[in-house]
């Protein structure tokens, strides 16, 4: 027999059996469907976390002077002045540090601000373009300091919204506005967005100012009070930690890293808070994604089991009628695949749609796990053909009598 | 001589219990010929039918069909035999249920790759044949017993076996309709088809020109027009 009629029978035989077939297939629907739906939801959940770890900076290292890393206690820092925008060069420069995507010198003293009306005691942090960059910095209004600033030594100024309503009062603009601080007057040209925090770390209390005027005019002085590192990925983090290390060493001429002059410190312990609380969401959905599996394996495997007996008699019968073991199984398996594979496609659309919506409605991020597809339909459509052919073969190896009067 | 067996016996075992449904049953039948097989339920009749109609085997014994040793015959030679040597009409009908009248006659045309029109020209023949004409297009639950055993009888029909099988054809159903299917197998016994039947109707089995009475799995009279013999006890 033509395998395109043994298809066509395979055909004929789900649409004339239409509950049979239905509900075959809505086993496998649910069975896909649910482990994509529930793979995105998590990977959604997961990748929400990442972005709100990373706006804190995740990929961060910070080069201090002065402080002396001994088993893992780390002394006061800041002490010394051996930071200087050379190494910060270096660092950019050197073809030792390959995993450095941008380094922000930085200096930072409190001074007093003032305007016209009134005065606070804020940050003073003087800065490159590349800060922006490193701090995950943004600009609600204006511009943040740029190059030509540092290369001129412009007395501009980029408040941050605390400082702004602090000197100026509850939503004032700013810009255009000026500022005095130790005696030098500032145009202030941005204010940044808020980032939350509150207190001494606030970020959202401070005043950026290009380096070069900081330090030259506001400070004088020449060291750096740190360099802060965007490394590449989250991966390269301790490579980097080390080369930027050495390179360091080398600079200052120093051989024990024990007597290092500086520090570096990463944000290790946010990125190992956030491993392991990936890890855990991760065996997480593995757990709740192998139950769906599990489910919607059991419904294929059930729909396909119980309609065994009807399927015994009706294979004994097509053996009566003349038909060939292998033309059976083909049958058999036929239906199966074509049953399974309609099956997955539908369940793969809904578990996208799902997602989709999920997304939609919660305004988080829409992940489309493919592994999460490959993954439910290679099982389903695995289980779904094994118990199709499973009971078929075991019924065509029957004599047609014992098959006609199976019960 | 199409059909020898000897010394057919076949044995169920169920648990501890065995069963001899047949018990050393030996005989010949000749081209053309219209035989009845006649017994009390349990005689081993339908047991028999299957191992006749090549959908069981025998526990012991040679059965050599057109001069073949049928147990020696692999899986697929043994389809093709119940393909288009012999038609089978069974008891209980068996169609496929949810199936048109005629797709259910054309199972066995599609096993053995008739042309599609061809199959389907065939199967309506056959259908108008045995009077169902109008009810092509019905499936088995619409089709009363009699009219359902009907599609069976064209569905056996349809490969033009040279020896029909039929177990109890007019068990289900009334007498007026007992009668059409009587008179189709003596028009087919006409046009030379051998015919084999089991029946428990003396009204039925007098269409037959051979009958054959089996008691406890063993044949107890056969007035066949050849050998009439009484068989050892």
């Amino acid at each position: 027999m033509l395998f395109s009629e043994t298809f066509f029978e395979s055909l004929s035989t789900l649409a004339v059996n239409k509950l049979r077939t239905g509900l075959a297939a809505l086993g496998i629907v649910i069975g896909i469907g649910s482990v994509i739906t529930l793979m995105s939801l998590g990977q959604a959940t997961q990748k929400s976390i990442q972005t709100q770890i990373q706006s804190l900076g995740a990929n961060l290292l910070t080069v201090q002077p002065g402080a002396i890393r001994q088993g893992g206690v780390v002394g006061a820092m800041g002490g010394r002045t051996s930071l200087t925008l050379d190494d910060a060069k270096a660092i950019l420069s050197s073809s030792e540090v390959a995993t450095v995507k941008t380094v922000s010198p930085e200096v930072e003293r409190r001074m007093q601000v003032t305007t016209g009306k009134s005065n606070a005691n804020t940050e003073i942090v003087g800065v490159t373009p590349q800060y922006e960059e490193v701090h995950k910095l943004e600009i609600s209004s204006g511009n943040f300091i740029t190059q030509r600033d540092v290369d001129s030594m412009t007395k501009v100024a980029v408040l941050g919204p605390t400082t702004v309503s602090n000197l100026f009062g509850e939503g004032a603009d700013p810009l255009g506005q000026t500022i005095r601080v130790s005696g030098k007057t500032f145009t202030i040209i941005g204010v940044t967005v808020a980032k939350g925090g509150s207190g001494f770390m606030s970020q959202d209390d401070r005043v950026y100012v290009p380096l070069t005027t900081a330090q030259k005019q506001l400070m004088g002085v020449r060291y750096l009070n740190s360099i802060a590192l965007e490394a590449a990925n989250p991966e390269v983090m301790t490579d980097t930690q080390n080369q930027v290390g050495y390179l360091l060493l080398a600079r200052h001429n120093l051989s024990d890293p024990a007597k290092a002059d500086f520090t570096i410190m990463s944000q290790q312990d946010i990125l190992n808070t956030a491993s392991s609380m990936t890890q855990t969401f991760t065996t997480l959905l593995s757990g709740i994604a192998a139950i769906s599996l599990l489910v919607g394996g059991i419904g294929i495997m059930n729909i396909m089991l119980v309609t065994v007996t009807e399927r015994t008699r009706e294979i004994g019968l097509r053996k009566a009628l003349g038909a060939k073991k292998k033309t059976i199984i083909t049958q058999f398996l036929t239906e199966a695949v074509i049953l399974t594979f309609v099956g997955g496609i539908i369940g793969v659309f809904f578990g996208i749609l799902a997602s989709f919506l999920y997304a939609h409605f919660t305004s988080s991020a829409f992940v489309i796990s493919f592994s999460s597809i490959l993954l439910a339909s290679v099982v389903s459509i695995l289980i779904g053909v094994l118990f199709g052919w499973y009971p078929a073969q075991r019924a065509a190896n029957l004599q047609p009598i014992e098959a006609l009067r199976y019960e | 001589m199409i059909i020898k067996v000897s010394h057919l016996s076949k044995i169920y075992k169920t648990g501890e219990v065995e069963v001899k449904a047949l018990d050393d049953v030996s005989f010949e039948v000749e081209k053309g010929e219209f035989l009845a097989i006649m017994g009390p339920s349990g005689s081993g009749k339908s047991t028999l039918m299957h191992i006749l109609g090549a959908l069981d085997k025998p526990t012991s014994g040679e059965y050599i069909l057109d001069g073949k040793n049928v147990e020696k015959l692999s899986d697929d030679e043994l389809a093709d035999i119940r393909n288009k040597k012999i038609g089978f009409v069974f008891q209980a009908y068996n169609l496929l249920p949810r199936t048109t009248a005629l797709k259910n006659v054309m199972v066995p045309m599609m096993y053995s790759d008739v042309p599609k029109a061809e199959r389907e020209k065939r199967a309506k023949d056959f259908l108008e044949k045995v009077g169902l004409g109008d009810r092509l297009y019905h499936a088995p639950n619409q089709l009363s017993g009699g009219q359902q055993q009907r599609v069976a009888i064209a569905r056996a029909l349809t490969m033009n076996p040279s020896i029909l099988l039929a177990d109890e054809p007019t068990g289900n159903i009334a007498t007026n309709q007992a009668i059409e299917v009587m008179e189709i197998f003596e028009d087919l016994n006409e046009a030379g088809h051998t015919i084999i039947m089991i029946t428990h109707e003396p009204e039925i089995a007098e269409y037959a020109k051979r009958i054959i009475h089996l008691r406890d799995g063993r044949i107890v009279e056969d007035n066949g027009n050849r050998h009439r013999r009484k068989v050892r006890k």
